[in-house]
């Protein structure tokens, strides 16, 4: 098995003990709100673009140190990038979860415009430090619960 | 009748494995049970040498199959001290069963307006049922509050069941442990005019259940939390009412007489048996029902009350006010199921520190969302104790709890 010192990074623990960006924002950001049916752990994502970049993202919700690092770490990684960066990244991330880029369109990670693909050049940064999610297969939900819902706030943005 | 904690744990053959080199820490029993010896020979004698179809073919081996399926009937029916074997349905599981009555009960008696009452304990199983029912026939549900030691506020019981119609709650919950007073809230139900349904899910796998000391109407639970295999559970209901029930599923083996212009019923429980049921499950359930008899349930009950005793008081011993057991303090009013809180670690991460040392505990809102809520919190750890668990194991918790608040530095 797996040590937990690839779980619990020391960057995951910080992200957890002080999470960046919690809050709401005032419409006309838009929210979005996702569940993890599995445990009960909820999250809200408050996103806020402007010409086609995110001004501003703010979360809340409750849930474990990953759902919460994770939606630390990649309020961060989004702020102040254009959407398609943005959702390169939600690719290079889910690509990084080591979910199948084929499934794609099945899925509610998945964003099914012309947006390359897990490209390379897209640096996840910080975010990296939750590779060691994949070798614990059941906390990838707590990893991309985050990001599922950010990727439901971005289908909420007018013209996006 | 005899139980002793060392040869009961030798019956479960999952125990002779090792995780990482190490034994495990069976904690999940409220989830599911590991099944004995005993069971998993019955299940796999009777595929080996008997198995044929069920109530259906005259040759011998289908004869001895039906023998053997309708043995486990009479088996299950002595356990919770039914009046007949025929007041005993089997079904998928204790979920299926809630559902058959709410659907088949429920939309045979329930109108728009007519009252139901749960209460705060109950799992998803006892209330989503009731919610689809109140989406078709606009129902109302009423709900028996907590104290705050999380048993039932029977304060205000009787104007709650004023003109209620139905009664279902759960005699033990799943989350808290609370045990419920079962006749006095069936009694409670009757004088009300309305039936009692009694989820005995997390009950009747850790006491001696009976049906006719309680005065209930309808029992449901599930075998995979007693010993026995998953996919078949029990529906027990008094005669007359379930006479009086339409059928739930139709098909096969539930009817009388079919022709073009409709169906006739076939006389209980075959009415509510539609199409081959579990037949190997159903044997197995009834080896389980041999296993804890041959135990005693008075007996498992004791063990689980000197074993939680002893659990929460380790545990309180050791983390004081860092760890926070939910539910009663009392073991007279709780199985020994214990939700905890520890030192602000979410319960996912507890979970999986706990895992590392081979500690298999649930984390979660076990089904019982609304009871979260309540709680003031999105899920909890859940450590659960069965006939197989020993002080050793709840040992084995309390170390691993420290391991726990090193990673998470409090």
């Amino acid at each position: 098995m797996p040590g937990l010192d690839d779980l619990y990074r020391e960057i995951i623990l910080d992200h957890y003990r002080s999470p960046r960006n919690r809050g709401e924002l005032a419409p006309p950001a838009v929210r979005a709100e996702g569940h993890n049916p599995l445990c009960g752990d909820e999250i809200q994502v408050y996103l806020d673009v402007v010409d086609g970049v995110v001004n501003d993202i703010k979360i809340t919700g409750s849930g474990c140190s990953i759902s919460l690092s994770s939606a630390s770490m990649m309020s961060q990684a989004v702020k102040g990038k254009k959407i398609a960066d943005v959702k390169a990244l939600v690719n290079r991330f889910r690509s990084m979860m080591g979910l199948d880029i084929a499934d794609a369109e099945t899925d509610v990670l998945s964003i099914d415009d012309d947006t390359e693909v897990a490209a390379p050049e897209v640096k996840l940064g910080d975010l990296e430090a939750l590779q060691g999610v994949v070798k614990f297969p059941v906390r990838i939900k707590c990893a991309t619960l985050a990001w599922i819902t950010l990727t439901q706030a971005m289908a909420e943005v007018p013209n996006a | 009748m005899s139980f002793d904690g060392a040869l009961v744990r030798k019956d479960f053959p999952i125990f002779e494995r090792f995780i990482d080199g190490a034994p495990i820490v069976y904690l999940d029993s409220a989830n599911t049970s590991q099944k004995p010896r005993q069971v998993i020979d019955a299940m796999t004698s009777f595929m080996e040498n008997s198995y044929a179809p069920i109530n259906r073919s005259a040759y011998r081996l289908a004869g001895e199959a039906t023998d053997a399926f309708e043995a486990a009937r009479s088996k299950v029916a002595r356990f919770i001290n039914a009046r007949s074997a025929d007041e005993v349905v089997f079904t998928k599981n204790a979920t299926e069963s809630l559902n058959l009555l709410a659907y088949s009960w429920g939309r045979a008696n329930l109108s728009s307006g007519d009252v139901v009452v749960l209460t705060h304990l109950e799992h998803h199983a006892n209330i989503v049922p009731w919610h689809m029912l109140q989406a078709e026939r606009g129902i109302v549900l009423r709900w028996v509050p907590l104290t705050a030691d999380g048993q039932l506020d029977l304060t205000d019981l009787t104007a709650l069941l004023a003109d209620a119609k139905v009664f279902s709650f759960t005699a033990m919950s799943n989350v808290l442990g609370t045990i419920t007073p079962v006749q006095q809230l069936c009694e409670a139900a009757h004088a009300a005019g309305a039936i009692a349904i009694v989820d005995g899910c997390q009950y009747v796998p850790h006491n001696v259940t009976d049906v006719q000391a309680w005065g209930a109407d309808f029992l449901a639970f599930s075998s995979h939390k007693m010993c026995g295999p998953s996919g078949i559970g029990v529906l027990w209901g008094r005669e007359q009412l379930l006479d009086a029930m339409p059928p739930f599923l139709g098909g096969g083996n539930m009817i009388a007489d079919v022709r073009l212009d409709g169906f006739t019923t076939a006389p209980l429980p075959a009415k509510f048996e539609a199409g081959t049921p579990a037949i190997i499950e159903t044997i197995g359930l009834g080896a389980a029902v041999d296993y804890l008899s041959n135990l005693g349930m008075a007996n498992v009950r004791e063990h689980e009350m000197q074993l939680g005793s002893y659990a929460i008081r380790t545990l309180t011993e050791r983390y004081g006010n860092d760890i926070s057991i939910h539910g009663p303090t009392d073991i007279a009013v709780r199985g020994a199921t214990l939700s905890f809180a520890f030192a602000g670690i979410h319960p996912h991460d507890l979970s999986q520190v706990l895992d590392q040392r081979n500690v298999c505990v649930r984390a979660g809102h076990h089904c019982a969302k609304p009871l979260m809520r309540l709680l003031g919190v999105s899920a909890t750890a859940r450590a659960s104790f069965y006939i197989y668990n020993d002080e050793s194991d709840a040992d084995a918790l309390v170390d691993a709890l420290a391991s726990a608040s090193d990673i998470f530095g409090f």
